[in-house]
């Protein structure tokens, strides 16, 4: 008799289960806590240890291992490819060599923030968008007319974010060619026991570090070749909330938690440009041709730009002593916390943060905030809100730059 | 007349509706009594137990529309209404094959990607479309509705709301909800998406209680009707009812009673008593008579104009108007007791019979049924829509055996030659044999099976002509048309009677609106 509600032939959930990567007998074995997180349908680890420390210096002092294969990957092929990414991104595709990476956002009509990923010029008419969302139907949309061949290939590429400082002696002992020519932002062809890999020199950590590409079928073989030459290197398996931690010291903002992608958006004050997120950097205005948001960041770009993302410095002094007023020493998250946190200027409310973290390195409490004109100058002093034994505080703080952390060696 | 046949408010019918409104009288300290016809209150919101041990939730069996606000206001978990999540839909087809929604939404997009990654995106955009729409209509619903050729202050106050809402809203929402108001769903749906089985489940929602096939235009409305429901999040997509909707009325009962409302079954009104032009009681069938300053119907529209109250108390336009009013009844319900649950050929997942099974493998198959229908002919292939009530509520049938119940359409009301046990019995294996395509072990598991025609809900639930929304909700027929065009404020011609139910704006449903808004105009009117 079929009984599904006490059945031992079905184990519940069989076919619903997320997916895990192709790295996943490997990261399962190693996952002590058992502390799994959901990323674009797959389980990735959220961390390996009981504790965030070791795995969040390994990224600032010897070398991370980082599975971020649920990245969303398109290839785009074609003839009007570059046409196609030139319209839609805000970077110009143009001049981008073959071999050359660009981070970019792209944008709507209205020129607010849909995603934001990179672009690997990988062929003269061969690219990889990766983005954090589904995009398929936004570049379809854009392609009309054109010849472009839009793939994803999420599931079929695995990827591996290799960071921190040793990273390149370990990739020089297991790749065919040395990765010692490899500039930032830009990517090689090489081969690693014999598998095909491409690697960029990218990452999301702020460190020196790579992302190396590689057929789901090499995924295990790659890894395995990595831990072994990376042991007296400090290779670590590093999960993303480490992650999570090193990317806001370097400044780098998530969709959906340091802003929200228009399409998701309910009302306008929801959504974002690409300058109101620092991206200014990135935002050709100077290309030829159209791209989509063009005239409404052409506007922004005269009139200003009424929000910023900025960094924020909480004032160590003046946050103990408001918990030294309740007789406690200081006490900080171990991890970046994604939850909104006012800032204030007196008693008006002038922006928020959206990610706040603790800096081991740094040995402060930083956060990306998102502030209003004319509040956003570094060195205005601001508050933000702390919950301190359950009351509301407020800890003084100020606007800096970002990012707040930058080796000389990132670029080197 | 003895004083305890006395009364505040005189409510005719206790289906939901009329529960929800003695109730909020009650509120206001009135004394509130409910006649219902039957030996259970709920109207189409009944569970009974037709085979011993299996509860079948007879006629509405999903609950999304209820409305919060009634909810909180009348205490209802309290008194024992819980609304258990129905978290997914699955669609098989006819090569095999299957389409899946569930409840997560990395895994809903990878299963719709597996036909089609355009869709996978679309489909997201287009909920988020249909949500920002049924978010704009919202408010809407909230209004009494205003005549537009009345020059009443409360009408025009309430016409400059709706004008001011309307401007408010930016103008590519005003364009959505002006090409949703006069599309059919298929157009709608082509324009989205690609997936046969995922246009065929869609369309399918824009076709429940109309006569009308999915390229008929005006249903595009009614599948943003029923998005409604999921417009507040998981709190308000579509659900189960522990007990089924006999949960929901028992509720609602339960809190009227506690609020010191009389409940009355076996107690059919003949008609209501008018004294100097007004309504001043009712007669039952009986003969018992009932006093009250004034009497709300919360039945159908057909007999609480046409039967309860005779004509020469309502000018001939009216009449004219509710003898227009369109009730033609389309679908049909079909309850199975099973001893085990049937087997999908496509899919051996438990998850899914937690969820809902549609069986609308591509518009044409349902726009086929409708040619059926069209003709006065039962679908040969109806479309159906199942779910499995003893996988969410346990309590639904004895310990290891199940209930299934199956919504289908269409099955005309004015079928060829009447509705007879043959062409019950011919309803009854349409659907079966439809389920078989896909569950071929389906008649093994029968234990006991109970077809509902829409002559059945007539004769039951006592709706005139069978529609399940006493009405269908066409463009012609909702909002400040409801039930006709200036009586949509639940007030009648004649003074002291008053109407609230899903014939009544904002429509059918299990949402009490209807019932709550017309309680709360009698209290303006003061008795
Ligand atoms: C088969 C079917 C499936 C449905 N599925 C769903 C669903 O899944 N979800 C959903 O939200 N909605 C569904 N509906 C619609 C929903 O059930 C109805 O719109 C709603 O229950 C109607 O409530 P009401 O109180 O307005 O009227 P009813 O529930 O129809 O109540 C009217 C009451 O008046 C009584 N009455 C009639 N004449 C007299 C008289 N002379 N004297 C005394 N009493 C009288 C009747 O017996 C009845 O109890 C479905 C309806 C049907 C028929």
């Amino acid at each position: 008799m079929y009984n599904p509600r006490q059945s031992r032939k079905f184990p519940t959930m069989l076919n619903l289960n997320l997916k895990t990567t192709p790295f996943h007998e490997r990261t399962s074995a190693l996952c002590q806590p058992q502390n799994w997180r959901k990323w674009a349908g797959y389980f990735v680890v959220g961390s390996y240890e009981h504790v965030l420390d070791r795995e969040y210096w390994a990224i600032r002092n010897s070398a991370a291992l980082i599975d971020v294969s649920p990245l969303i990957k398109y290839i785009i092929k074609g003839k009007d490819a570059a046409a196609l990414l030139h319209r839609v991104t805000t970077r110009d595709i143009y001049k981008m060599k073959v071999g050359q990476v660009a981070y970019t956002g792209w944008c709507d009509d209205e020129g607010k923030m849909i995603d934001d990923g990179t672009v690997s010029r990988l062929e003269e008419q061969t690219f990889r968008l990766t983005a954090a969302e589904p995009n398929l139907r936004w570049l379809t949309m854009n392609a009309i007319g054109m010849e472009v061949e839009i793939t994803e290939v999420t599931d079929e590429v695995a990827a591996l974010s290799f960071q921190g400082p040793n990273t390149r002696k370990v990739l020089n002992l297991v790749c065919e060619k040395p990765v010692d020519e490899l500039k930032y932002f830009r990517l090689m062809e090489n081969k690693i026991k014999g598998a095909n890999v491409t690697i960029s020199r990218t990452g999301y950590t702020g460190d020196l570090g790579y992302e190396i590409w590689m057929d789901n079928k090499d995924a295990l073989t790659i890894w395995d070749a990595l831990m072994e030459a990376g042991a007296d290197y400090g290779i670590t398996p590093v999960g993303i909330l480490a992650m999570d931690m090193a990317r806001v010291e370097a400044g780098l903002f998530m969709l959906d938690v340091d802003y929200t992608s228009t399409t998701h958006a309910w009302i306008e004050s929801q959504k974002s440009s690409p300058f109101e997120l620092g991206l200014d950097w990135t935002v050709a205005l100077d290309k030829q041709g159209y791209f989509v948001g063009r005239r409404a960041l052409e506007k922004e770009k005269r009139e200003g730009s009424v929000w910023k993302l900025m960094g924020l410095e909480v004032n160590w002094d003046g946050m103990e002593r408001i918990y030294k007023s309740v007789g406690l020493p200081p006490q900080i998250p171990g991890m970046a916390v994604r939850g909104s946190l006012p800032i204030m200027v007196g008693n008006v409310q002038v922006g928020y943060a959206s990610t706040s973290s603790w800096s081991p390195l740094l040995k402060k409490y930083i956060a990306l905030a998102h502030l209003q004109r004319p509040y956003y100058e570094i060195g205005t002093d601001v508050r933000m809100e702390i919950t301190v034994e359950h009351h509301r505080q407020h800890a003084p703080a100020k606007v800096v730059k970002l990012p707040f952390y930058e080796p000389e060696w990132k670029k080197k | 007349m003895t004083s305890s046949n006395t009364y505040d408010a005189i409510i005719i019918g206790g289906g939901h509706n009329g529960l929800v409104a003695a109730a909020y009288l009650a509120c206001a300290d009135k004394k509130v009594v409910v006649l219902e016809r039957r030996h259970i209150v709920g109207g189409a919101a009944v569970t009974e137990e037709i085979f011993p041990g299996y509860k079948f939730t007879e006629f509405s069996y999903v609950v999304s529309l209820l409305r919060p606000e009634i909810i909180r206001d009348l205490e209802l978990p309290k008194h024992g209404l819980k609304i258990l999540p129905l978290p997914s839909t699955f669609t098989p087809m006819e090569n095999g094959d299957y389409l899946a929604a569930w409840d997560d939404h990395d895994l809903t997009r990878r299963e719709i990607y597996r036909h089609s990654p355009k869709d996978a995106e679309a489909y997201d955009e287009y909920a988020r479309v249909m949500a920002r729409a049924a978010k704009a209509i919202k408010p809407i619903i909230n209004l009494i509705p205003p005549d537009p050729s009345s020059l009443h202050p409360r009408d025009l106050f309430n016409l400059l709301k709706v004008g001011q809402y309307a401007a408010s809203l930016s103008e590519k929402e005003l364009y959505t909800i002006a090409k949703l108001a006069t599309q059919s769903s298929a157009d709608l749906l082509e324009e989205w998406f690609e997936t046969d089985a995922l246009k065929g489940t869609k369309a399918a929602s824009g076709i429940i209680g109309t006569f009308l096939g999915p390229r008929s235009p005006g249903t595009a409305y009614v599948l943003l009707h029923h998005y409604m429901g999921e417009i507040d999040g998981a709190f308000r997509a579509w659900g189960f009812a522990k007990g089924g909707s006999g949960g929901v009325s028992g509720a609602i009962a339960n809190a009227a009673r506690s609020l010191g409302v009389e409940i009355r079954v076996n107690s059919s009104v003949k008609q209501v008593k008018v004294k100097g032009g007004r309504a001043v009681g009712v007669v039952l069938e009986n003969g018992d008579e009932l006093d009250s300053k004034v009497v709300m119907s919360a039945a159908d529209p057909k007999r609480t104009f046409l039967q309860f109250v005779e004509p020469k108390y309502f000018p001939d336009e009216f009449v004219t108007s509710i003898q227009n009013f369109r009730v033609r009844g389309s679908s049909g319900k079909v309850n199975i007791a099973l001893s085990e649950l049937p087997r999908f050929t496509a899919l051996d997942e438990p998850a899914l019979y937690r969820g809902a099974v549609s069986i609308s493998p591509s518009i044409d198959y349902i726009e086929r049924a409708y040619d059926d229908a069209k003709y006065g002919q039962i679908s040969k292939r109806p479309y159906l829509d199942m779910i499995f009530p003893s996988m969410i509520d346990p309590d639904m049938a004895p310990p290891g055996q199940h209930v299934l119940s199956c919504f289908v359409q269409y099955a005309p009301y004015d079928i060829e030659g009447g509705w007879d046990d043959a062409k019950r019995n011919q309803l009854g294996e349409a659907v079966i044999s439809t389920i078989e395509q896909y569950a071929p072990n389906i008649r093994e598991c029968i234990v006991g099976m109970q077809v509902i025609s829409p002559k059945d809900i007539e004769a039951i639930a006592g709706i005139t002509g069978g529609n399940i929304f006493h009405g269908e909700l066409l463009l012609h027929q909702i909002f400040f048309l409801r039930p006709v065009p200036q009586w949509a404020d639940f007030r009648t011609p004649l003074k002291g009677y008053y109407f609230g139910a899903s014939g009544a704006h904002p429509g059918g449903g299990v949402m009490g609106a209807a019932g709550m808004l017309a309680a709360k105009e009698m209290l303006k009117d003061g008795f």
